[in-house]
């Protein structure tokens, strides 16, 4: 067993002193990185990094990575407690978190992130162990074909999310994927819906300004509303054996969620276009789709909380690997984490696995020991954040608004979307109460961006011939149970109405 | 003789600093606030990979006071950097890492109203060849088995780029003009994907920089066909440059940082003296030999008068290519 005795080693390296203690202090940091609305792991990444040359480079990428691994789990916690997303990676698990949080059990949902992180982050950790290199081929098999095809399943999964009401769902999608669209338009290079010819929308809108628009501005406007200001403090107790409880009733409730999430995480994540935001968001409708009581997602499920919280912790994971085997980042964190290795003098690519072995399985043996401090530490700090909660919401509620304003402006430093996020929280909180879906806007935008360059691509490839998606033997399956899938509500509704008709005359 | 040309422009770029008169001008002005560094292409390509090394030595040797703050703005073959940088409301503490669609993108969206002399000079940090690559799984080995195989798959031959009117296309095209080739263009966002669709053979040849093809060629995934610079490279002595084939044209990409149109002298001389230092520090010299760079320092009069070049010889370029 040649790879468990290089895995051994590189745990023993990473256990030295200097390595533990830069674990223990990245996923600190990553921690509280990660739970400041608009900061995440790729700024956690990028501040730090000019610390990193006053260590040798093996502990240097020790560091970074315990802080992606920390900013993971700390993404968590503000999705959760104050209903803003921590980080992108982190949106989907505000669709069950805030709920959860509302109705009294924060600490069961953090719980349940923490938990389901762990096992996202262990299971990627052992399917990259043993199948990197297999993995890093699967990932150039993946055309734009594939790619396009992979898209589908995801807006397929999420036709469903929006309950019953699947017009209301498509145009939910069908907004997102507007809003995507704006800005410059990867294939010809021209601008696209430059509305009012703001400059600001060149550059496109922002995923973070409309998560936080969404759900921070817009989730605090429907509070506001739904209590008139009169909200009742659920103070949640937090004792030991209370936690007890909550890890129990998690592993009970969140078991599915985590084992989709995990093994999903990872594969989107190991795909260079996508990363772990994708990764989550997929990972939430699929578990959705397959769960007994669908109905109790968006109102506060565990599994609806552990399945984006096991897939971004996988899929981080995941991120690293085309990064190390190709040299291609999966995620804007690994680009960073990318340009760290070039200045150390470590080449990533197909090469980095035989001439750096130490400085790999260092690497890959530190991720288990930054998966189980991270899970250790956020179990400790879960009384302060409940401890957050307890606030009345008078005061809570303008903590929300400065938070939201500045994880806004921290991810561009642009004035111009905070306006548009402001815009957002408005426009949700109307569409809300219309009984519009949000979600799957937020999935929209998300996706958008990566399905319409890569169907232009295959389409160009194939001479304008749409076979080109059923004839390829990786996309064509997909492709086909993405088609099953959306039409498969269109059936089922067609079925009901016919099964209707006929029982009339018989009455 | 390779070698030693390469050596002469080190030499010639060395003496270009010693009487540079930076260092005085320096002292009075440093930055107040991070400065944003703004990069014209998205994650993971050559620029992208240029500007964060770029960012590591400053970190590194410590050399500006406030960080500099790495910011992709790729959108429309850098368009959206263009106008970013143009419309900063603080041009101190604004500078950009460029290619060549400094030159090409204003010319092909006359209407965003860039006028490239607008911006203020600070470093030409070096020009970065191109070479084109195919999949040691295609059998090709050699430019007369590449022109022969695209000419028997009649227009069905397909090769990835970073886009219309980008370096790669117009690399591309010259080449199809002069071997007579149709080739299917497929745009992608980055240098990095298109490598990675090379390897996975979802395409079948690109024009990548070293840089960016390095770590397949060294596994033995990629092989160099043609070389589109002046002389042979001597990371690769032995493919061929176009102009040995007979076609008289080399390009390059510029891997420059300019500051923000209205910079004030005194941030400008500022910023010449931090890209000074990084330009020849060791880290920068060797990155510039290990990726297959060429040095090509200028001043700023000198890059002036390059950009004023460059983009007439672009405007050249596109014409002929029918833009």
């Amino acid at each position: 067993m040649d790879v468990l005795t290089l895995l051994a080693d590189g745990m023993l390296l990473s256990l030295q002193p200097l390595n533990l203690a830069m674990i223990l202090i990245g996923v600190t940091v990553g921690l509280f990185i990660g739970a400041m609305p608009g900061l995440g792991s790729v700024n956690g990444v990028a501040i730090l990094l000019p610390v990193t040359f006053l260590v040798p480079p093996g502990s240097a990428i020790i560091f970074l990575a315990a802080i992606y691994y920390g900013a993971m789990y700390g993404g968590a916690v503000s999705s959760i407690t104050l209903g803003i997303p921590g980080a992108s990676t982190a949106v989907a698990t505000t669709f069950d978190g805030r709920p959860l949080a509302r109705q009294g059990r924060a600490s069961l949902a953090l719980v349940t992130a923490a938990l389901a992180s762990f096992v996202g982050g262990s299971v990627a950790n052992i399917l990259f162990t043993l199948f990197a290199p297999v993995l890093a081929s699967v990932a150039l098999s993946f055309g734009p074909p594939e790619v396009f095809a992979l898209m589908l399943l995801a807006f397929a999964t999420f036709v469903g999310l929006g309950g019953d009401d699947i017009p209301k769902t498509i145009f939910s999608i069908c907004f997102g994927l507007v809003l995507g669209a704006i800005g410059f338009d990867q294939i010809s290079g021209a601008p696209r819906l430059v509305l009012f010819d703001y400059n600001g929308f060149l550059q496109g809108i922002g995923f973070l300004v409309l998560a936080i628009g969404v759900y921070g501005i817009g989730e605090m406007l429907w509070t506001i509303e739904q209590t008139r200001g009169d909200v009742e403090s659920n103070t949640p107790k937090m004792s030991i054996k209370g936690m007890a409880v909550d890890t129990k009733e998690a592993a009970k409730r969140g078991w599915r969620g985590t084992m989709i999430g995990s093994f999903l995480g990872f594969f989107v994540g190991v795909l260079p276009a996508a990363g772990a935001t994708p990764g989550s968001l997929m990972s939430y409708g699929v578990t959705k789709m397959l769960s007994r009581k669908p109905d109790e997602f968006g109102k506060g499920a565990p599994d609806g909380v552990a399945a984006p919280e096991a897939a971004n912790n996988s899929a981080s994971t995941g991120s690293m690997l085309p990064m190390l085997t190709l040299g291609i980042p999966g995620s804007p964190t690994t680009a960073i984490l990318l340009g760290g290795m070039v200045i150390w003098g470590l080449v990533p690519g197909p090469r980095l696995f035989v001439d750096e072995q130490e400085f790999v399985w260092g690497l890959i043996g530190s991720f288990y020991i930054s998966n189980a401090a991270a899970l250790l530490i956020n179990l400790a700090f879960i009384p302060v954040f409940i401890w957050m909660l307890r606030m009345p919401f008078t005061i809570l509620a303008p903590m929300i608004f400065v938070l939201s304003i500045a994880g806004g402006y921290a991810a561009t430093r642009d004035m111009f979307d905070i306006w548009l996020m402001v815009v957002f929280g408005i426009g949700a909180f109307f569409l809300r109460k219309f009984d519009y879906p949000l979600a799957p806007a937020v999935l929209a935008i998300v996706l958008g961006p990566i399905a319409e360059p890569t169907l232009r691509q295959s389409l160009l490839l194939s001479s304008g011939d749409p076979s080109i998606f059923f004839t390829r033997p990786i996309a064509g399956p997909i492709t086909i149970v993405a088609l099953v899938l959306i039409f498969l509500p269109a059936v089922k509704l067609l079925r009901r109405g016919l099964g209707r008709r006929r029982k009339r005359p018989a009455q | 003789m390779k070698i030693t040309k390469r050596m002469f422009m080190s030499i010639v770029g060395a003496s270009l600093l010693a009487p540079a008169p930076m260092q005085a001008l320096a002292d009075g002005w440093t930055p107040r606030k991070p400065i944003d560094f703004v990069i014209m292409a998205g994650p993971g390509g050559g620029a992208d990979q240029i500007a964060r090394f770029v960012q590591s030595v400053a970190e590194k040797k410590d050399l500006t006071n406030r960080p500099l703050v790495p910011n992709n703005k790729g959108g429309g073959s850098g368009a959206e950097a263009l106008i970013h940088v143009s419309n900063a409301n603080d041009p101190d503490h604004t500078i950009l890492v460029t290619l060549n669609s400094f030159f090409t993108t204003p010319l092909r969206q006359a209407n965003l109203g860039i006028d490239v002399q607008k911006f203020t000079p600070i470093a030409m940090m070096g020009v970065d060849p191109f070479v084109l690559w195919v999949h040691k799984d295609s059998g090709i080995t050699t430019m007369d088995e590449y022109v022969a195989k695209v000419k028997e798959m009649g227009g069905e031959y397909v090769m990835g780029g970073t886009g219309a009117g980008q370096e790669d296309s117009i690399v591309i095209a010259y080449m199809s003009d002069a071997y007579d080739l149709d080739i299917k263009y497929i745009p992608y966002d980055g240098g990095g994907a298109v490598a990675k669709d090379l390897a996975g053979q979802q395409i079948m040849a690109t024009v990548n920089n070293p840089a960016e093809a390095k770590g397949f060629y060294e596994a033995g995934d990629f092989v160099p066909l043609l070389a589109f610079s002046d002389e042979r490279m001597p990371a690769y002595p032995d493919v061929p440059t176009i102009k040995e084939m007979g076609h008289d044209f080399s390009y390059y990409n510029q891997r420059a940082v300019v500051g923000a149109p209205g910079m004030s002298d005194e941030a400008a001389a500022y910023y010449q003296d931090v890209f000074t230092q990084i330009y020849e520090s060791d880290e920068w010299q060797g990155y510039l030999e290990a990726e297959s760079l060429s040095p090509l320092w200028m001043n700023a009069d000198e890059q002036r008068d390059y950009w004023a070049l460059q983009v007439e010889n672009h405007k050249t370029l596109l014409t002929a290519l029918g833009e």
